[in-house]
């Protein structure tokens, strides 16, 4: 077993060189890098389009004493509602024919009043709201609010409420991490469909360059198999902490935040140490997987070919696992779990939702366990297809894609 | 120590429905250089390939350095397989530090080592060139120090000679020797009868899959009686019945294998019935006509075919 560690180690060290120092790793670093920058512009610009139509307003044609009255009102009730609860005011002077004016305020032909959506008219008493029915429907009980607020109470005295807060809902708290769990788990299958199919390939230099044959008559086939798996998870880990740190750079400098989460029934920390254990996990089962697939073909074509039903693959295990979030507990959910290419998904589900951390070990040693029998599996396959060994009959079944099989009996 | 390199018994390797190889024996003794001889096709490298683990066979047994597993001893065998390979982005001395770190020697060490195999190969002016940039020659000289580099007990080249012109021929040769006198066992297998004769004292001829002789050039030698080449000036004569039946005459040449009753009465008779001797050779076979004798014609026709650079 240490001499398979070791080998495996001699193999990682290698690919994981041959992959850091090549040019087009730059690429690699930099390709998901265009998308975020273009999501920030895209993002910015339209948050600032977004200001500018949002606030409606609304045209007061009214008396300069009632529009004051109206001033106060609305800057009062802004204060405890919110700067955009309320509509805009703009205020007007009177002219003699006001049915013309309103017309031509809602034209938008009025010089000094810009784009207003309704317009105020009449007196505080008997106020008149003109406008299109949309508008008239949206602001018709903030106005008559703003009104009331004048009358009633002369500005400043709303009733005072006894505050008494609690820490959170129990059923609020658990709708919430819900979003932290999908948010997390599609963070996940993001990473895990962009990197992970591109184990796929990693055999096939060997094979065309007849290394293969130099590195199986040395070390075992299953420390091929891991050294090209773990290379390419620090490959995978490299790209994620450099697309991490450009994101957070992003937000550093041009402020904004990430979407604000519930924090996950476990906690931050733990739960982000999770998820990275989980993206590995995720990442080396399916990885296994990809890598036995794209041993058994021979030419770049055949990788290529292969690896649309792959990501279709990993978008079903997703499907699976999100479609179980919601559920927890019911079986739906437990097959997420123990199915080997969800577990990772669903248990990061369950860190989000449930505090307890013992499930996650016994999780994880179920998620090896499968990964190194995959492993064992696709060396198994390999060797018996691509490198003819064995015997040819078909008797042996599973029991020797396991290793199992019985080996070729000895000639005394 | 155990007292073979490699020990096979019975193997037996099928492919689909051919049998590649059909009840090998073969023993290596510590120490030797051991020629394995065949047409291509005959099962070299599949026999190879199971002695070394690559494959498992579908019955026989195989003994690697006294173990039954051959990996478990790869720290102790060098291995050239017969289609080349190397990382292409890899600079030389890297390759070499690499293929020995794949069997144990710290990679450190094995660039360092690297370096030195290099600059005494005459290829100093490689040592920090990928591999892509070199000539076939030069790629296959450096996975040759890749093969050695980790000081290995037993070395097995398949086909070492296809590939290269008659000096890194000769280069290799010189290396393979060298190699055997440090105490390092030397198998290889060739289609080329004469790397063989030079180099070995142990022979295999493997052919369709089987091994019709394993042991001592000489033996396999020894099989054929001498061969006489007579010059004589009379053509005819009472001496001609000490000749054998199958004697060819041509011109005034006479060409037989010797018989079995030996020289003397022979010479006796020619010389009692004045036959004239003008020459007289008596030759022990070359391992060439060794080789016809028993693999066959049809299989010594397809050995020395020329096949493109190859000698």
């Amino acid at each position: 077993m240490s001499e398979t560690i070791r080998a495996a180690w001699v193999i990682a060290r290698r690919d994981f060189a041959a992959i850091i120092f090549s040019k087009t790793f730059f690429f690699f670093l930099l390709g998901p890098l265009f998308p975020v920058a273009l999501g920030v512009a895209a993002g910015g610009l339209a948050g600032q389009v977004q200001r500018d139509i949002d606030q409606p307003s609304i045209a007061i044609v009214m008396d300069r004493e009632e529009q004051q009255l109206l001033e106060i009102a609305h800057k009062d009730l802004s204060e405890r509602l919110g700067q955009r609860a309320l509509p805009a005011l703009t205020m007007v002077a009177v002219r003699s024919d006001t049915q013309a004016q309103i017309a031509a305020l809602l034209a938008g032909e009025y010089k000094d009043a810009g784009k207003v959506d309704a317009v105020l008219s009449g007196s505080l008493e008997t106020p008149i709201l003109t406008g299109p029915p949309d508008a008239i429907r949206s602001w018709e009980g903030e106005l008559s609010l703003l009104i009331d607020h004048i009358a009633t109470a002369n500005a400043g005295d709303l009733t005072a409420i006894d505050i008494v807060e609690v820490e959170q809902s129990v059923g609020v708290e658990q709708e919430q991490q819900l979003k932290t769990a999908q948010a997390a788990q599609t963070l996940l299958f993001l990473l895990t469909m962009l990197l992970a199919g591109m184990v796929l390939s990693n055999l096939v230099e060997e094979k065309t360059n007849k290394i293969i044959e130099i590195l199986a008559a040395a070390i075992p086939i299953d420390a091929i198999f891991l050294g090209k798996l773990f290379a390419m998870l620090a490959m995978a880990m490299i790209g994620i902490a450099v697309w991490a740190s450009a994101i957070f750079l992003v937000l550093a400098i041009f402020g904004g935040g990430l979407p604000e989460l519930p924090v996950p029934a476990i906690g931050w920390p733990l739960f982000i140490l999770l998820g990275i254990i989980y993206f590995s996990m995720a990442y080396l089962l399916l990885g296994s997987l990809f890598l036995g697939i794209g041993s058994l073909a021979t030419t770049v074509r055949e990788v290529q070919t292969l690896s649309m039903p792959v990501t279709m693959g990993q978008v079903l295990v997703f499907f699976i696992a999100v479609y179980s979030v919601t559920k927890m507990g019911e079986p739906v959910e437990w097959g997420a779990v123990l199915f080997p290419f969800s577990s990772p998904f669903a248990m990061l589900a369950r860190a989000a939702q449930d505090g307890d951390v013992l499930q996650h070990i016994v999780a994880l040693a179920w998620q090896v366990g499968w990964a190194y029998l995959i492993i064992r599996m696709g060396a198994n396959i390999f060797k018996r297809n691509v490198m003819k060994s064995g015997p040819q009959t078909k008797k042996s079944g599973i029991l020797a894609f396991l290793g199992m099989g019985k080996p070729a009996k000895a000639v005394k | 120590m155990p007292d073979y390199a490699i020990e096979a018994r019975g193997l037996v390797k099928n492919f689909d429905d051919f049998r590649a190889v059909d009840g090998i024996d073969l023993t290596v003794e510590q120490g030797s250089i051991m020629g394995i001889l065949g047409p291509n096709g005959a099962g070299k490298t599949t026999t190879l390939r199971m002695i070394l683990g690559i494959i498992e066979p579908d019955a026989g047994m195989c003994r690697l350095l006294g173990h039954e597993r051959p990996l478990s001893v790869a720290h102790m065998v060098g291995y050239l397989p017969e289609e080349r390979g190397l990382y292409p982005a890899m600079k030389s001395y890297d390759a070499i530090a690499f293929m020995g770190a794949l069997r144990g020697l710290p990679l450190a060490e094995g660039r360092k080592r690297g370096r030195e195999l290099l600059e005494e190969a005459g290829l100093s002016h490689a040592i920090d060139k990928e591999v892509r940039m070199l000539s076939k020659g030069m790629a296959q000289t450096v996975q040759l120090l890749g093969t050695i580099v980790h000081q290995p007990q037993l070395i097995i080249l398949d086909e070492p000679f296809s590939g290269l012109d008659a000096l890194n021929q000769q280069k290799l040769e010189g290396l393979i020797r060298a190699q055997a006198e440090s105490g390092v066992t030397v198998i290889f297998s060739t289609h080329v009868i004469a790397h063989a004769e030079r180099l070995c004292e142990d022979v295999a001829i493997i052919a369709g899959g089987k091994v019709p002789f394993a042991g001592k050039v000489s033996e396999a030698r020894d099989r054929l009686r001498p061969q006489v080449r007579l010059e004589t000036r009379s053509r005819d004569g009472e001496w001609r019945k000490a000749l054998p039946d199958e004697a060819q005459a041509e011109g005034r040449y006479w060409n037989f294998t010797l018989p079995e009753t030996g020289v003397e009465p022979l010479l006796k008779a020619l010389i009692d019935g004045n036959a004239g001797i003008e020459s007289l050779a008596i030759e022990r076979p070359g391992l060439h006509d060794a080789f016809v004798a028993i693999a066959g014609e049809a299989a010594a026709a397809q050995m020395d075919q020329p096949e493109g650079d190859e000698a």
